[in-house]
């Protein structure tokens, strides 16, 4: 173990703010196209770190560059916090940004938490640690109730609360979340933020969020990241809003002009 | 053996008298719940279309094994399959291409060869069993051959399939819980190829698809969770392969085609059963698709 690891031992479950996970200097080409160049960034525990920028960005290649689907150059150095998932292999909690599903397949929730949790046919029978542990995991994001439903039946907002959950079970060492509320309503977006807002504090997790919705994910941030192919600025919420590009990507200038009676 | 013959006979329907209908039967227990089991997995993971390749496929395997001078041209026949199933998952996998376009390259391909193969000298008629195969001819030797296959492929299934469940689901969220879908494919696919080539004698390349296809189809209507869906399928395999076997007696028509009309059946009556379901829960949207 390299030295500079020591600072997380023991401190596993306390907010440490240090970092978990270190991207340095990612390029990836798909073919041909430069899509991100000399991306570098570092991660922290309990923190949620979003990244925002214009469509092509690269915004969900560079998380699939951390599940490590993309050939890339550049280093990514993942800290093994919580003692299992090794370096090479961390445990990653990832939530798509739309699960593309067979909407007809008869797969219950429950047959999903249980079929990425143990090896025991889920054609058998569920057994009893499985569903303790899909119940409790699905009670820390308000979704208990949805057990036995059918993955095909949830809304928009029932489904990306469970397979957040899925994503939580076991507790990862780095969580991704690419635009995790798209087509999802007002209230049901308010209640995820909430959630994950929660959950990085309970488990002192490193989270790295994909949003469109910059005025959404401000309050809950802590760290933002503009990317648009490079990384064109990061820093707190108020820093990255006041940055002239952002503003203009975001149209955050614009004034909507008040009819006025004549 | 001689124990399940003589417990049959003891039943009082003409069918049961004959030795060759009491084998049958015992294949038939044996393999369809493994069909079943294997069905709702090439269903959910949408890989209809590449059982149905494996089995034309087999063709060529056939007329390879001839070629080769093979006494049983089962080895062939096997070894095709599994090459040619491998290659279009790995084709698919490193071009990116469409799943479809894949499949239906390769299986034109293997038809092709395989037509060329054994029509040669226009003896193609001698293989016309391989097409639309005869589950009556099936010796006990057979039976206890398919039996410790049957056995195997299922336990492995069983081992895998939770993995094969949740990449079917979606393949980026089963990589991120670090399962490898390269492997848990080409396990997979390594099933399929030993199902259908195993049952091909008897089944026939023309149809084994659909023993695989349709019980799943059908219980997919009806089941809300992965064990209804199995426990659901077997069902409609069991009965449809009890069925048709001893209706394929009476009415003196090929066994593996009269199963598959059989199940048919039994698709259609769970389709039924979702409608009915459904307009008793009072929804019934324009546009609902029915068939899933």
């Amino acid at each position: 173990m390299e030295p500079q690891l020591d600072h997380h031992k023991g401190l596993a479950r306390h907010v440490c703010g240090e970092c978990c996970t270190k991207i340095e200097g990612i390029g990836v080409t798909l073919s041909g196209n430069r899509v991100l160049e000399n991306v570098s960034l570092h991660l922290h525990c309990g923190e949620l770190t979003t990244l925002v920028g214009p469509n092509g960005a690269g915004k969900s290649t560079l998380l699939r560059t951390l599940l490590g689907e993309l050939p890339h150059s550049g280093r990514i150095h993942f800290l093994p916090v919580f003692g299992h998932g090794r370096q090479d292999a961390p445990a990653i909690g990832y939530v798509p940004q739309q699960l593309e599903f067979d909407r007809f397949s008869p797969i219950s929730v429950q047959d999903a938490f249980s079929s990425a949790l143990s090896r025991w046919p889920v054609v058998l029978w569920h057994s009893r640690r499985d569903r303790n542990t899909a119940r409790e995991a699905l009670a820390a994001v308000h979704a208990e109730h949805l057990i036995g439903r059918k993955l095909g039946e949830l809304s928009g907002g029932e489904l990306q609360r469970v397979l957040l959950a899925l994503s939580l079970t076991p507790v990862p060492n780095l969580l991704l979340l690419d635009e995790p509320v798209s087509g999802i309503d007002l209230p049901g977006r308010e209640m995820f933020y909430r959630t994950v807002s929660e959950l990085r504090r309970q488990f002192d997790l490193a989270i790295l969020m994909v949003s469109h919705d910059l005025t959404g994910v401000t309050a809950v941030s802590d760290r933002i990241v503009f990317l648009n192919r490079r990384i064109v600025c990061s820093g707190t919420p108020a820093e990255v809003i006041a940055n002239p590009e952002v503003r203009r990507t975001f149209g955050l200038d614009l004034v909507i002009p008040t009819p006025t009676r004549p | 053996m001689n124990t399940w013959h003589s417990l049959i006979s003891l039943l009082p329907f003409e069918w049961t008298q004959f030795g060759f209908m009491r084998t049958a039967l015992l294949a038939v227990l044996i393999v369809s719940p493994l069909f079943a089991l294997m069905g709702t997995l090439v269903v959910n993971n949408r890989m209809a279309f590449f059982s149905d390749a494996i089995g034309h496929a087999s063709l060529t395997g056939v007329g390879l094994g001839v070629l080769l001078g093979l006494a049983d041209p089962l080895w062939a026949l096997v070894a095709f399959a599994l090459i040619l199933g491998v290659g279009i998952i790995a084709l698919q996998r490193f071009t990116r291409s469409a799943m479809d376009t894949v499949i239906s390259l390769s299986m034109s391909f293997s038809i092709a060869l395989g037509v060329v193969l054994l029509s040669q000298g226009g003896n193609f008629n001698k293989f016309t069993h391989y097409l639309i195969g005869d589950l009556l001819s099936i010796t006990p030797g057979e039976v206890g051959q398919l039996l410790v296959t049957s056995v195997l492929v299922g336990g492995a299934l069983l081992f895998a399939y939770n993995r094969i469940l949740l990449i079917g689901l979606n393949e980026s969220l089963a990589r991120s819980r670090g399962m490898s879908a390269w492997w848990t494919q080409m396990l997979f696919c390594t099933a399929i190829v030993m199902v259908v080539t195993m049952n091909l004698r008897w089944v026939g390349i023309l149809i084994v698809n659909s023993m695989l296809i349709v019980p799943a189809a059908g219980a997919r209507n009806i089941a809300k969770n992965a064990r209804q869906y199995v426990f659901y399928a077997v069902g409609i395999a069991l009965f449809s392969g009890v069925a048709g076997l001893i209706a394929s007696f009476y009415t003196n028509t090929a066994t593996g085609a009269t199963i598959v009309l059989v199940a048919m059946a039994c698709f259609v009556v769970t389709l039924g059963i979702k409608a009915a379901r459904h307009r008793w829960a009072g929804e019934w949207p324009s546009g609902t698709r029915i068939i899933g």
